[in-house]
């Protein structure tokens, strides 16, 4: 009782903390903390969205017109830049005169667009500041472009993200529930003895694997195989992951799908043998409604590994950022991403909070799927009484 | 239930047993050495630095040496607040870190302890050799797609890139596709011999690895940055007359006021045998 109740507090207690790190992603803009982007006062162009931003600094757009502006082209600085403009002895010899430099840089240069640190920004300041949004829930949804340290706007999608991980667990799903079912039958109702006690430690001692060994056999062995059988230019794929997921996911079904296969009464189906039904009949018939909670308590645990899976599916799926058509692109998971970036994130910065979100998201999607089994199942036990 | 709480028990045991006495040992060299350094930063130069320390601690008892990774803003950062005494640094300082060492009135030092190369490789059977800088760009930024484009054969080209937590990712970044995002579709792997297995194994790829880490499973570019004048190859003896271009400087830095107590660390790692370690981690010494 006491456990329970304790248990039940911190796990509380942990979702809390995560939806708090991860709502702060909501109030903080895409731009580094403490920097600016100026353009000079003579230019018309009031607001840039992040993509065209991150456009602009990646030299796609070069005309101002392109973005609403004159017919101007564009100037980009960074604060690194000031030493092409001016030499050292300008700036002064503690950078005294930084400020009024970048001041008089940005009224003399009409296309520029300047990105600075605001500590910089001169009193008399002529520039004119580009207005940023905060990132809103709708934008981090939808947004279709992964780049969290991009310079100087974050690109802030989850989308590719969240379809990358449902489709490398429904895949690995769809392929590890039919085998895991498969086998589990064949250990509870057809194998002898002998058979079952040598193959199911066997089955077991694929879960005491780590994930890493499973991702490097993946990377080497499943990823070339996937590569010449369906001739691809690359093996790192959304299908590699979901093998990778789906040999993983193997032992808990299967594990439990036949313990409660063998909880099955033996009166119940020797009735049904006695009532002339055969073997099959009997095992599709009795044996998988009477285990079928057994089932998807399996296919449940099944799905919460391969969906929250990081190591394995880092190396084997390629991990690009993009929205996948099918499961032979590469895709990148939420668990790859938090794994792979939340090292490098400054604590509590955007990026940190970004991933806190992807967290967020992750826990909802597993949460889903929990409710919907839980609801399919307790339908099944009504119907049955 | 008794004996499967036992059974509980015992590793808990051992595991804190283990744990008291390595920290015994710890204290053990903290009394005889009479001073400690700590050095803190970038992940590239981590391995370096341990190894250097390592083999310095044991020729010379009086000194102890702690390493930190973290990144080489993080080590700059603690610079700064004096919270290290060595900064290792893959990079020069920013701008914007210059101001902040001006602002705190703090004059930095720094050494240049090895260099680090990059080696752009593809597929051995790939028919390209040699690649410009502008066509590495665009490769990784996704305006070329097929090696057709670039003089090979008919084929998609796949590009690997490392995880945006390396240095290596950012280095690349700045150094060969000057400051532009990687396209979306680039393939991020998450260690160096992952590239390796993957360009090996993949017809159309192409990635970029540590000058060290050259393996016959793959096939190291020319790379030209003069457009294609001169293409120059990737090696030890090239980085080292500095006429490769993809490499960089790795640094100890550290405050001019604390210079006396870093002089044998920085001493050691530029000496014959600092600088042959660095031969053996898979950098390219100085000399």
């Amino acid at each position: 009782m006491l456990s329970s109740a304790a248990t039940s507090i911190i796990v509380v207690l942990i979702v809390f903390f995560l939806f708090m790190e991860g709502a702060g992603v909501f109030t903080k803009k895409p731009i580094e903390d403490g920097f600016l982007l100026a353009v000079s006062p003579s230019n018309p162009v009031k607001k840039l969205e992040p993509s065209q931003i991150k456009d602009i600094f990646d030299q796609k757009i070069t005309n101002w017109k392109e973005v609403g502006g004159k017919d101007e082209p564009i100037v980009l600085f960074r604060t690194s830049d000031i030493s092409t403009y001016y030499t050292d002895e300008e700036l002064g010899e503690n950078f005294e005169f930084f400020p009024a430099k970048i001041n008089e840089l940005i009224s003399k240069q009409p296309g520029i667009i300047a990105f600075f640190s605001d500590k910089y920004k001169a009193e008399n300041f002529s520039g004119r500041e580009l207005e940023i949004n905060k990132i809103k829930v709708f934008e981090f949804l939808s947004g279709e472009e992964w780049f969290p340290t991009a310079q100087p706007i974050a690109q802030m999608g989850v989308k590719p993200l969240i379809y990358g991980t449902l489709w490398v667990s429904l895949g690995a799903i769809l392929i590890a529930l039919p085998i895991g079912l498969a086998a589990a039958i064949f250990l509870s109702e057809i194998a002898r003895k002998k058979v079952r006690n040598l193959v199911k430690p066997l089955i077991e001692l694929l879960a005491g694997i780590p994930s890493v060994v499973y991702g490097f056999f993946g990377l080497v062995v499943i990823v070339p195989l996937i590569q010449s059988t369906f001739n691809l230019p690359v093996g790192e794929t959304g299908l590699a992951g979901s093998v990778v997921l789906a040999i993983m996911a193997l032992p808990t079904i299967i594990t439990l799908s036949e313990d409660a296969m063998r909880n099955t009464p033996r009166a119940m189906k020797e009735a049904s043998l006695a009532l002339g039904a055969s073997q099959w009949q009997t095992i599709y018939k009795v044996v998988i409604p009477h285990s079928a909670s057994g089932i998807t308590a399996g296919a449940i645990l099944g799905i919460g590994r391969a969906i929250g899976e990081t190591m394995a599916v880092l190396m084997v799926t390629g991990n690009a950022a993009v929205i996948p058509h099918t499961l032979l692109e590469p895709v990148r998971t939420i668990p790859a991403t938090i794994a792979a970036e939340l090292g490098e994130a400054p604590n509590g910065g955007l990026h940190y909070e970004a991933l806190f979100a992807l967290g967020c998201i992750l826990f909802i999607i597993t949460f889903g799927i929990n409710l919907l089994v839980e609801l399919v199942s307790s339908k099944q036990k009504h119907k049955k009484h | 239930m008794n004996k499967s709480k036992l059974l509980l028990f015992l590793p808990l045991l051992a595991i804190l047993s283990c744990g008291k006495s390595k920290s015994d040992e710890k204290d053990a060299t903290q009394n005889t050495a009479s001073t400690s350094v700590t050095i803190k930063g970038s992940d590239t130069v981590l391995p370096l630095a341990q190894k250097e320390a390592e083999t310095l601690m044991l020729s010379d008892k009086g000194i102890s040496v702690t390493v930190v990774g973290g990144g080489s803003g993080v080590g700059i950062t603690a610079l700064m607040d004096g919270t290290t005494d060595i900064a290792m640094a893959s990079r020069d300082l920013k701008t914007e870190e210059k101001l902040k060492f001006s602002e705190s009135k703090k004059e930095v030092e720094k050494v240049t302890i090895a260099f680090d190369a990059l080696t752009v490789i593809v597929n051995p059977a790939n028919k390209v050799s040699q690649l410009t800088r502008q066509q590495l760009e665009e490769i990784f930024t996704g305006k070329i797609t097929n090696w057709k484009e670039v003089g090979g054969a008919d084929e998609k080209i796949v590009a690997y890139s490392r995880e945006s937590s390396s240095g290596t990712y950012e280095f690349f970044k700045e150094e060969v596709m000057e400051n532009k995002n990687y396209a979306t579709n680039i393939l991020s792997l998450p260690a160096t011999g992952a590239i390796v297995q993957a360009v090996g194994q993949t017809k159309g790829a192409i990635g970029y690895i540590g000058l060290a880490y050259e393996t016959k499973e793959v096939k190291q570019l020319g790379v030209s940055y003069d457009e294609g004048k001169t293409f120059i190859e990737p090696s030890v003896a090239n980085a080292k007359n500095k006429t490769y271009p993809i490499s960089r400087p790795l640094f100890y830095m550290f405050d001019k006021t604390n210079a006396n107590k870093v002089k044998p660390i920085v001493d050691y790692a530029l000496s014959d045998e600092g600088q042959k370690i660095v031969g053996e981690i898979g950098y390219v010494p100085l000399k």
